[in-house]
């Protein structure tokens, strides 16, 4: 495949409009007449260049150029590679995206378990739900973490009711262990949806097959299910690391100052400090980090047909 | 079905829901619960009130619905526009000119929201092309977001479609504009709609891009949530957070009608 980082922008019409054209879809006479069918692509790749890979362009020519002069400079890297706060918020993000991933893989494959193969009336609308799910922002989930493990929130409230206490033991919200509950309750559905999709294709009489030659339901799911689903595992996990590692709401709704990510650190280099020259850095170690594991997403949701 | 025994069927449900309700159903409860409540420092909330929906539904909150209705809107028709005709002539390429079209148009997901949001801000923030400042940076740059999902959603849908109808048409003497017209874009109109449906609920979540461009008069509803909490009114920023859920979910359920009737047709 392609990758991600080096999309042909130009392509070459003539060529791929003759190649189109051996196609024969239709009469030769009318394929003469109109258009290179490959023309058609040109407007949406200008448009999306000048939108898109032109302003990339420029943040990683302004984290060569600082201060606008015409000389490549390799300083603002140094400044921030050297600064303790980059390489702490380059560990939280990775250990964050890594952990919340393995999080989301294990819940999500046991909740779809459940739902696909111990059904119970009412699966179809928790199936539902999680598409709704889906639907609503991230940082919806911190909002509502607020209330339930709060400095004064449900969790805490109830502690202090019950047991008379001054405060209640739960104070983890604006540490990373928080960032990374929010991060497991949101991406989970980005995993269960594939695997879902994937186990109503797994024909249910090799489960009826092994169990009745006395496999245990561990066993199965482990020399049965596990096998089938590992390729929706791979697609699903390695989409919900890139979107941990791009995840910027969660982490500014917890207000956590302990807590930066390297989103989080564009942003108050760009717009809480104007340092831009550093924010174009950061931006650009985002980008590789990002879309480098995009591209190994791709070849590996391509490789396993998922 | 993989548990044959009753009790361990039962088992294993109470094992889903410990883990489904606390995780997923209880966040959206609290959040619905707080946007009623006055006060809450105990198990439950405490003292009913409506009033944090006067304050959700009347001036700034109020600008903010709007403006998050009009960008959304306006991405979701401009990402449509250039995602649905990206897809098509991306269909009609060779193979490695499709891969290019899907690298390309797929970058903007893997690409951080933040960064997109930084590299439009450089820029569209000079001279020749001056946005920063205007309502039209933000939505430019939910455009470039949600284009992505247009864009593989019709592309998907595409792959899916029976290539026998156009050929008879084509067979038929029909031009290709008109196989376009008559017979591709109808058949595509349901995933058409679920794509449109995904793109607005995108856009009207957005916050990443949003928080690096917005300028002062064009603040969206995920801005207002963030500015309410983030000096401490948590239970109108719950309010207001309903009001983007429910505004998402009517959106999404008149897409999903009209998605039935055209798929009828």
């Amino acid at each position: 495949m392609a990758s991600p980082t080096g999309p042909k922008v130009s392509g070459r019409p003539g060529r791929a409009g003759r190649l189109r054209s051996s196609r024969g879809l239709g009469p030769q006479a009318l394929g003469a007449r109109r258009l290179p069918t490959a023309l058609w692509a040109v407007p949406p790749v200008l448009a999306l260049s000048l939108v898109f890979l032109y302003p990339l362009f420029l943040v990683v020519k302004q984290s060569l150029t600082p201060d606008g002069s015409d000389g490549v400079s390799f300083a603002p890297y140094q400044d921030v590679f050297a600064s303790a706060a980059f390489r702490d918020a380059l560990w939280t993000t990775v250990w964050l995206a890594v952990g919340a991933t393995v999080g989301c893989l294990v819940l999500g494959f046991v909740l779809a378990l459940v739902i696909a193969f111990v059904p119970f009336p009412g699966g179809k609308a928790v199936a539902r739900f999680i598409d709704v799910f889906l639907s609503f922002p991230s940082f919806l989930i911190t909002l509502a973490l607020l209330f339930i493990y709060g400095t004064v929130g449900m969790a805490n409230g109830l502690w202090t009711d019950v047991t008379g206490a001054h405060s209640g033991p739960f104070q983890f919200l604006t540490t990373p262990w928080g960032v990374l509950l929010a991060e497991i309750t949101y991406f989970t559905p980005f995993v269960m949806r594939p695997l879902l999709a994937a186990f109503s294709q797994l024909d249910t009489a090799q489960l009826e097959v092994a169990s009745s030659l006395g496999a245990r339901p561990g066993r199965i799911v482990r020399r049965v299910v596990l096998p089938e689903a590992l390729p929706a595992l791979a697609a699903g996990g390695s989409l919900v690391l890139v979107m941990c590692l791009n995840e910027f709401g969660i982490v500014l709704f917890t207000g956590a100052k302990g807590v930066t990510t390297l989103p989080m650190l564009v942003y108050s280099k760009a717009i809480l400090e104007s340092d831009y020259p550093a924010a174009c850095v950061v931006a650009v170690v985002n980008i590789a980090i990002s879309v480098g594991l995009y591209g190994l997403y791709r070849v590996v949701s391509r490789r396993v047909g998922a | 079905m993989l548990v044959h025994s009753r009790g361990g069927r039962w088992a294993t449900w109470i094992v889903f829901f410990v883990l489904f309700l606390p995780l997923f159903a209880l966040p959206l409860l609290v959040v619905v619960a707080a946007s009623f409540a006055t006060n809450w420092s105990g198990a439950f909330p405490s003292g009913f009130t409506t009033g944090h929906y006067d304050a959700a539904t009347t001036g700034d909150s109020l600008q903010a619905l709007t403006t998050s209705l009009a960008t959304a809107l306006t991405a979701s028709v401009l990402a449509l526009t250039v995602g649905a005709w990206a897809a098509l002539a991306a269909a009609s390429l060779k193979e490695r000119g499709k891969q290019a079209m899907d690298a390309l148009f797929v970058l903007p997901v893997a690409v951080p929201s933040v960064v997109v949001g930084l590299a439009i801000l450089v820029a569209f923030s000079k001279p020749p092309f001056l946005l920063n400042g205007t309502r039209w940076i933000v939505i430019l740059a939910h455009t470039v977001l949600v284009t992505a999902f247009a864009y593989q959603s019709v592309s998907a849908a595409i792959l899916r479609l029976d290539p026998m109808y156009e050929q008879a048409a084509a067979s038929l003497g029909a031009r290709p504009s008109y196989v376009l017209w008559r017979v591709r874009l109808p058949l595509l109109l349901p995933s058409l709609n679920a794509a449109a449906g995904l793109c607005f609920a995108l856009s009207m979540g957005e916050l990443s891009a949003t928080m690096m461009l917005y300028p002062p008069d064009w603040t969206p509803l995920p801005v207002q949530i963030f500015a309410a909490t983030d000096r401490g009114s948590l239970f109108t920023g719950a309010a207001v957070a309903v009001v983007l859920m429910g505004t998402t979910l009517l959106v999404l359920l008149a897409v999903s009608r009209i998605r039935t009737k055209a798929s009828y047709r």
